[in-house]
């Protein structure tokens, strides 16, 4: 077992080191484990995750991940379902499922007092290594899945998504859409096999942030993992480059055209995230600040919501350019982000926009880790994809090296206005 | 030790600690509430005006949230967008929001900036410039913004026609958002006017949480706030809802693939912390039927008798205008919108005539109480607790008393409040009636694109 702590301080706080910021204890104990102890407040915040995101489905069984997940909650070894949600209700504990293309898990937030919980974390732990998903439970949460699945056809905004992803990833779990056929084809015993393969000790990471010592924080990592199999881990397909973006119009009676542009570009470890993050803020990414609020919104009223923003994942994540505009302007609208787009992967942003993007970013840090579920969430990150522990520390340092050459080398290397899929739902006539 | 036992017991160690705030008022009648609270070194600041939709008359619904828009478009000492710059470049984040009841503007800064978040607030209370062309592109985005809010959000309109049914009088009847029409013929002037009506230091409530120190905040704030001159601020007129004698009901048709239904129950709300119970008691009506997994309305309708994919309930005690509880379902595949609606109502009826259980009212005061908790984590949510507070006719203080009562309210309270209120005559039920699609499939094609 490892062990090691660091302490850091906030680049605003350099002066008052009674503000000492986060500090992370790590370790391995078969999961990854980061704490952070603070006792401000009676709370406990503790997630658990695998990589057993949706990006571990197959296009035919496309939903299983998720289904998989949902169905921890239906009863474990020790507690029926209906025990299982009263016990955490009881506790005064929040359950939340954590679902995306790459993760699967839950977050527990209780109160920190002794009694509560322990029986939280009994629970949660029960729900995590003894699942016994109930034959009548998984009928039922499978017909919830194929619901929810035909709801979502049926509005414009998830229909987009949906349809953007698709064309982004062609060939890669990444774009695969959880459809009522694939949701229909997937048996009680595909649970069971995803939820061997995928709830092992090697990909979990526990992080605990809040009111409790170490010695109760390795108990509680303990308690949360010691019963997963040690089953090995498997790497994700790499995403495959398109030779060209391509367009798709999907008719819809919304009164506004729902209008994305959409690349694969960047994994969480890429050397390019810190160029491509801080770039972005000027382009899309800085709300009130960035160019695409000005023109589409601010100069033309063509729409209330317009941005941009990268999502980086274990494999390349999206570049991501968004608005909705009513159905007679979509065309100008989205030729005018287009060309905002271009235009900035051409010539990058200006040393002004640069310097008040860097500005916001470095002054705004504070902000990114001012609550105990702020500082969480941004652990869990680091934790899940192994960034070094002074990421968040180093994080102030280096938005502030980012220079303008290094955001013009990494928006033409990485976005490629040609490569650009687009979507629009509800499209004009 | 009983787990509801041990919840109480920290939740009393919470507040012991963190209940501090301070009051101040300024001879122009801005009042200000301070939080300290040095869990990290950024604060949030929050100005919270006294005037919301409710506050509109019908042709011009939507001139509030309208207004909030024009408050980032510059003063007589800012330009255009220089409001959202400055605050930017001082690495904070600054937006409004506009509701029934108020309408609030809010930083988030590092502790050294609040000055400066003070100063732009300060600025904007008094000197602001509306341009008519500025105006013209500024309601298009409004627009924007309802059709993404309400038009094409089947779920949204379905609670936009509620309350246009349940209320005949209030004007809750109309969204925050406006009518369209009323947005299409909205002028520079009706927003200026508002503007006049409103914005002035004694209409406002100043609220401060994060690592501050309360003397030097209030300095700030009359160095900042303490020139503006007060305005004669109209009287306003209690607006009552005539009493409603039997269920009302509208149906919505919109495309989706889920019936869904919302029901929303006439209901009081908090006007003294002291006397009213029955707020706190509906609390934990609304939290026992759909506070979580464990609720009522989850463990019949969606586990056990799978008439729903999901549930809901909803209710705010805190509020300048009457009260209402909701419910909401969304069907199961292959189930109708009225066996979805006999499912829901059956579930509250069998709580309005044979009350619940010890078990579950415990469990959803636990709940109640351990919320309480968790909104410590964050000095937005803190601020918003006590600015709520204060622009609806209670009193910062009163947060602090809300988990005591919330203690005392009985299973035999809890019974009478749901035969009182979870009845017909005071329901309004609206049904989402889905319709298809129909996509033209010539319209739909991809196609490799060549720019």
């Amino acid at each position: 077992m490892r062990s090691r702590a660091l302490r850091v301080l906030m680049i605003l706080a350099v002066a008052a080191p009674a503000e000492a910021g986060v500090k992370i204890e790590h370790w391995i104990a078969g999961a990854r484990v980061n704490f952070v102890e603070s006792h401000a407040l009676p709370i406990i915040d503790v997630a658990v995750e695998f990589a057993a995101g949706s990006a571990y489905d197959s296009r035919e069984q496309a939903g299983l991940a998720r289904l998989t997940l949902a169905m921890l909650k239906a009863g474990s070894s020790r507690y029926s379902e209906i025990e299982a949600s009263r016990r955490i209700a009881d506790a005064g504990a929040q359950l939340q499922e954590n679902f995306d293309l790459d993760r699967a898990g839950y977050a527990l937030r209780s109160l920190s007092s002794e009694a509560e919980r322990k029986a939280a974390a009994q629970t949660l732990a029960d729900m995590l290594q003894a699942p016994l998903f109930p034959a009548e439970a998984f009928e039922r949460e499978k017909a919830r899945a194929i619901a929810n699945a035909r709801e979502a056809e049926t509005q414009p905004d998830r229909v987009a998504e949906r349809r953007l992803y698709e064309l982004m990833y062609p060939a890669h779990p990444y774009g695969f859409s959880e459809t009522p056929d694939a949701l229909a084809s997937i048996k009680r015993e595909d649970v069971e096999r995803h939820y061997r393969n995928r709830y092992g000790s090697a990909r979990a990471v526990v992080t605990i942030v809040g009111d409790l010592d170490r010695d109760a924080a390795k108990a509680l990592a303990e308690e949360l993992t010691s019963r997963l199999s040690k089953r090995a881990d498997s790497a994700l397909a790499p995403v495959a480059t398109l030779a060209a973006g391509a367009t798709l119009r999907v008719a819809h009676p919304s009164t506004q055209s729902h209008v994305l542009l959409g690349v694969s570009a960047l994994t969480r470890v890429d050397p390019d995230y810190f160029p491509l993050f801080v770039g972005n803020y000027s382009l899309g990414g800085g709300g009130f600040m960035s160019r695409l609020f000005r023109e589409i919104r601010e100069k033309r009223g063509y729409a209330y919501s317009v941005y941009s923003y990268f999502r980086p994942y274990e494999r390349e994540g999206p570049f991501l350019v968004g608005l909705e505009t009513r159905r007679d302007q979509a065309r100008e609208a989205l030729e005018l982000a287009r060309s905002v787009v271009v235009e900035f992967v051409k010539h990058g942003p200006t040393e002004a926009e640069l310097k008040a993007a860097k500005k916001s970013l470095v002054g705004g840090f504070p902000l990114r880790i001012d609550t105990n579920r702020k500082i969480l969430e941004q652990i869990a990150t680091v934790g899940f994809y192994r960034l070094p522990l002074d990421w968040l520390d180093e994080f102030p340092a280096r938005v502030e090296g980012v220079t303008v050459a290094q955001v013009k080398s990494a928006f033409a290397r990485r976005i490629a206005p040609e490569k650009l899929s687009i979507v629009v739902v509800g499209a004009q006539d | 030790m009983a787990p509801a036992r041990a919840a109480f017991f920290a939740l009393a160690l919470a507040s012991s600690v963190q209940a501090n705030p301070h009051e101040f008022t300024l001879a122009n009648g801005l009042r200000l509430i301070v939080k300290e609270d040095h869990r990290a070194p950024t604060v949030v600041h929050q100005v919270w005006y006294r005037a919301g939709s409710m506050d509109e008359s019908p042709g011009t619904t939507g001139v509030a949230h309208v207004l909030e828009h024009m408050m980032f478009k510059g003063t007589r000492r800012f330009g255009l967008g220089e409001f959202s710059r400055i605050v930017a470049e001082a690495g904070g984040r600054d937006n409004a929001f506009t509701s029934t009841d108020f309408t609030v503007y809010h930083e988030q800064v590092h502790r050294d900036r609040l000055p400066l978040a003070m100063r732009l607030e300060a600025d904007r209370m008094a000197n602001l410039v509306i341009r008519p062309e500025e105006f013209a592109r500024e309601i298009k985005v409004v627009m924007e913004e309802r059709r993404r809010s309400y038009e094409d959000r089947p779920r949204s309109l379905l609670i936009e026609n509620l309350l246009a049914t349940a209320f005949a009088a209030h004007p809750y009847k109309w969204p925050t958002i406006g009518w369209m029409q009323d947005l299409e013929n909205m002028s520079w002037r009706d927003a200026q006017a508002w503007y006049k009506q409103w914005y002035a230091p004694n209409n406002a409530v100043v609220v401060v949480v994060g690592d501050v120190e309360p003397q030097k905040v209030l300095a700030w704030a009359r160095r900042h706030y303490g020139a503006l001159a007060p305005k004669a601020i109209p009287a306003r007129k209690t607006l009552a809802e005539p009493v409603q004698r039997g269920l009302k009901r509208v149906a919505v048709k919109a495309p989706a693939e889920l019936p869904y239904v919302r029901l929303g129950y006439k209901a009081p709300v908090l006007r003294d912390i002291a006397k009213d119970w029955e707020p706190f008691a509906i609390s934990l009506l609304a939290e026992l039927l759909g506070g979580s997994d464990a609720a009522r309305l989850h463990q019949v309708l969606v586990r056990e008798r799978r008439v729903a994919t999901s549930v809901g309930a909803d209710y705010e005690m805190v509020s300048r205008g009457p009260g209402m509880v909701f419910v909401e379902a969304a069907a199961a595949q292959g189930r109708s919108g009225s066996e979805l609606e006999a499912g829901v109502r059956e579930v509250i009826a069998g709580i309005a005539a044979a009350g619940v259980t010890a078990e579950e009212l415990n469990r959803a005061r636990v709940q109640l109480l351990a919320q309480l908790v968790y909104k410590r984590d964050s000095f937005f949510a803190q601020a918003l607790e006590l600015g709520e507070l204060e622009s609806c006719g209670l009193s910062f203080r009163d947060a602090e008393r809300i988990a005591g009562r919330l203690k005392e309210i009985t299973v035999e309270q809890i019974r009478a409040a749901a035969a009182r209120y979870l009845v017909d005559d005071g329901l309004t039920v609206a049904v989402l009636d889905p319709q298809p699609l129909n996509p033209r499939p010539a319209s739909s094609d991809v196609t490799g694109v060549k720019h």
